[in-house]
């Protein structure tokens, strides 16, 4: 039965996935972790392609059976439960799943009757949510005739018309142009304004950093780390990046040169970061040193650092 | 409660456990119907004309040619009357394959309902019967189009045997849907329609008892003639059609099809529980 008592909307004990791959081999795509999202909170999976994300959010939405470990969504065991936990939840998938030969109106119409809703219903809330995702001038266009931030968009909606407790958004951004991006990223947050928990994977870290209260730093199938953007930057970076480029080829020579100007230096194939409090005090020093990088910025720390600092790599390649 | 935007009332619809299977097909409804309402037209030449082409070509002028004694017809009257109910059961099989190939493969592959629709309260197994019962609806429709259209013809014994080889058209139709449909949820590539095409249905069409009485082909092949669903689908309907009903006959014909179908739904069901985990 449903467990009420807890407020937790997803929790994962020692959660594991493996499956074969196609030569046979046993993949294992989630090495055992433990998650908790909050009733309310945007929380985030980031981590490059093949963290795992995409297979833990797929068993959270309760349509990839688990390997090993617990997992509970509103309370309840997606083994036991899926039909019941999918009624609940709304997904956005990865790669669109819209009927192209349907129209915008259609589509929406048609997924909220897999949900049992009845049919006067499913217009109202239909034509409603094609205006809070801003498509009501497209309602009778074919789908085949929208943008890619128009079709992400009426995805959303369609994921939308159940009403669902949470929403699960898998890279919800990729492919956009930067425009749509905030578009999206606008509706998301009236999402959570009206107390939908929106649970999001990302391999962007300014998205991440926009969106998410919380977020778990995935990499090779284990959480790596876990808090608030603030807190994640805070722990596992400094408050400032100094960036200089040199010559190609003088990277490592030079980041013996600066070791010393900073907490830690990341030698990059394009450039050195020097990690400190004041990146333009690592600049008058390098300068001082007389060492002239062709270009140079200093910035705040982002999860990209993050995420360099704990797995030695970069988010996108 | 979350609530997305207001306007519409705030009525929220869950589902606290599985949906029945009929459940499960009847909230599809809207969905097949929308996809007829699209493909209805493109579809009319291959499910009513070409059957009535094969019907004047075979049937008709190259009938004119066979002058056999109903003896060596199974009991027909005249050629036409003989190859009619084996055109009836072949096509219910082509529209059933037709149906169950292309659709599955589009439906995972290419436009990904599949995995569109699993996000919601339905499972695989609903899925798979939805669009069997929408192969089944396709299939009904056009052996009913094409057993009305040849009754004014003289080809039936009876006015009750085509009624009753009607739902035996759509028993061997079924029969073949449920395994296309497991091979479909199966293969990666639609290259592999090519073995079921070219290695199952023509072989099938042309030499399991539609065009001539397999006792034609010799006692070996006569034997592997009879293990073919398809033979069991044009004997039984030819026999109701004919009012040549041997009824032992008749059973091992409905067995063998109920067998066939009732397993491979089963198979057709886990295929595509089987892929849609991955």
């Amino acid at each position: 039965m449903p467990d009420l008592t807890s407020d937790a909307m997803i929790s994962a004990r020692g959660l594991r996935k493996s499956f074969d791959d196609k030569s046979g081999a046993t993949v294992e795509a989630v090495k055992g972790i433990d998650i908790e999202v909050r009733r309310g909170e945007a929380f985030g999976f980031l981590g490059p392609n093949g963290a795992g994300k995409s297979s833990t959010m797929r068993m959270i939405a309760a349509v990839s059976p688990v390997t090993a470990g617990e997992l509970r969504i509103l309370g309840m065991d997606p083994a036991e439960h899926g039909p019941a936990i999918r009624s609940r939840l709304g997904v956005c998938p990865q790669e669109d799943t819209l009927d192209n030969e349907l129209n915008v109106f259609d589509n929406l119409y048609i997924y909220g009757r897999y949900f049992g809703i009845p049919k006067r219903e499913v217009r109202e809330r239909a034509d409603e949510l094609l205006e809070f995702v801003q498509l009501g001038e497209k309602r009778d266009a074919k789908v085949e005739s929208l943008s890619g931030g128009m079709k992400r968009r009426l995805t959303i909606a369609r994921s939308l018309i159940n009403r669902p407790e949470i929403l699960l958004l898998d890279e919800p951004t990729t492919g956009l142009d930067p425009q749509a991006r905030h578009v999206l990223w606008d509706r998301l947050f009236r999402l959570k304004q009206q107390g939908v928990t929106l649970v999001i994977t990302t391999h962007y870290m300014d998205e991440a950093e926009q969106l998410c209260d919380r977020l778990v730093v995935m990499d090779r199938g284990v959480i790596a780390a876990e808090g608030s953007p603030l807190e994640l930057i805070r722990a596992h970076s400094t408050r400032e990046v100094a960036e200089l480029r040199f010559p190609v080829g003088d990277h490592d020579a030079t980041a013996e040169k600066v070791s010393d100007l900073g907490e830690r230096v990341e030698v990059l194939p394009d450039r050195l970061l020097v990690y400190s409090e004041n990146g333009e005090h690592v600049l008058e020093q390098v300068h001082a040193r007389g060492l002239t990088p062709i270009a140079t910025l200093v910035r705040r720390s982002t999860l990209e650092d993050v995420f360099l600092r704990l797995t030695g790599r970069t988010l996108v390649d | 409660m979350a609530v997305v935007s207001t306007g519409a009332t705030d009525a929220v619809v869950r589902d606290d456990r599985r949906l029945s299977p009929w459940r499960g097909v009847v909230r599809q409804y809207d969905y097949w119907w929308t996809v007829y309402k699209r493909t209805w037209k493109s579809s009319i030449i291959t499910s009513f004309a070409s059957p009535l082409l094969y019907v004047l070509a075979m049937g008709v002028l190259l009938g004119g040619f066979v002058h056999s004694p109903p003896s060596r017809l199974e009991g027909a009257t005249s050629y036409l009357a003989f190859i009619v109910p084996g055109l009836v059961a072949a096509q219910a099989m082509q529209t059933a394959v037709l149906e169950t190939t292309y659709p599955v493969m589009g439906a995972l592959k290419w436009h990904k309902s599949f995995y569109a629709q699993l996000a919601s309260p339905l499972e695989a197994r609903d899925l798979a019967n939805a669009m069997l019962a929408f192969t089944l609806f396709r299939v009904a429709s056009t052996s009913a189009v094409y057993l009305v259209v040849m009754a004014p013809f003289g080809v039936f014994a009876s006015w009750w045997g085509p009624v009753l080889a009607f739902p035996v058209t759509l028993l061997t139709g079924m029969a073949f849907a449920v395994w296309t449909f497991a091979f479909s949820a199966f293969i990666r590539s639609e290259a592999s329609f090519g073995l079921i095409f070219r290695l199952g249905l023509i072989p099938l069409f042309l030499f399991s008892g539609s065009f001539f009485p397999i006792s034609n082909l010799g006692p070996v092949l006569e034997a592997v003639a009879k293990v073919t669903p398809l033979w069991h689908g044009v004997n039984l309907t030819r026999m109701l059609c004919l009012d040549h009903v041997d009824g032992s006959l008749a059973l091992v014909n409905v067995g063998v099809l109920v067998a066939v179908l009732v397993v491979g739904w089963r198979v057709a069901t886990r295929t595509l529980e089987r892929r849609l985990a991955q």
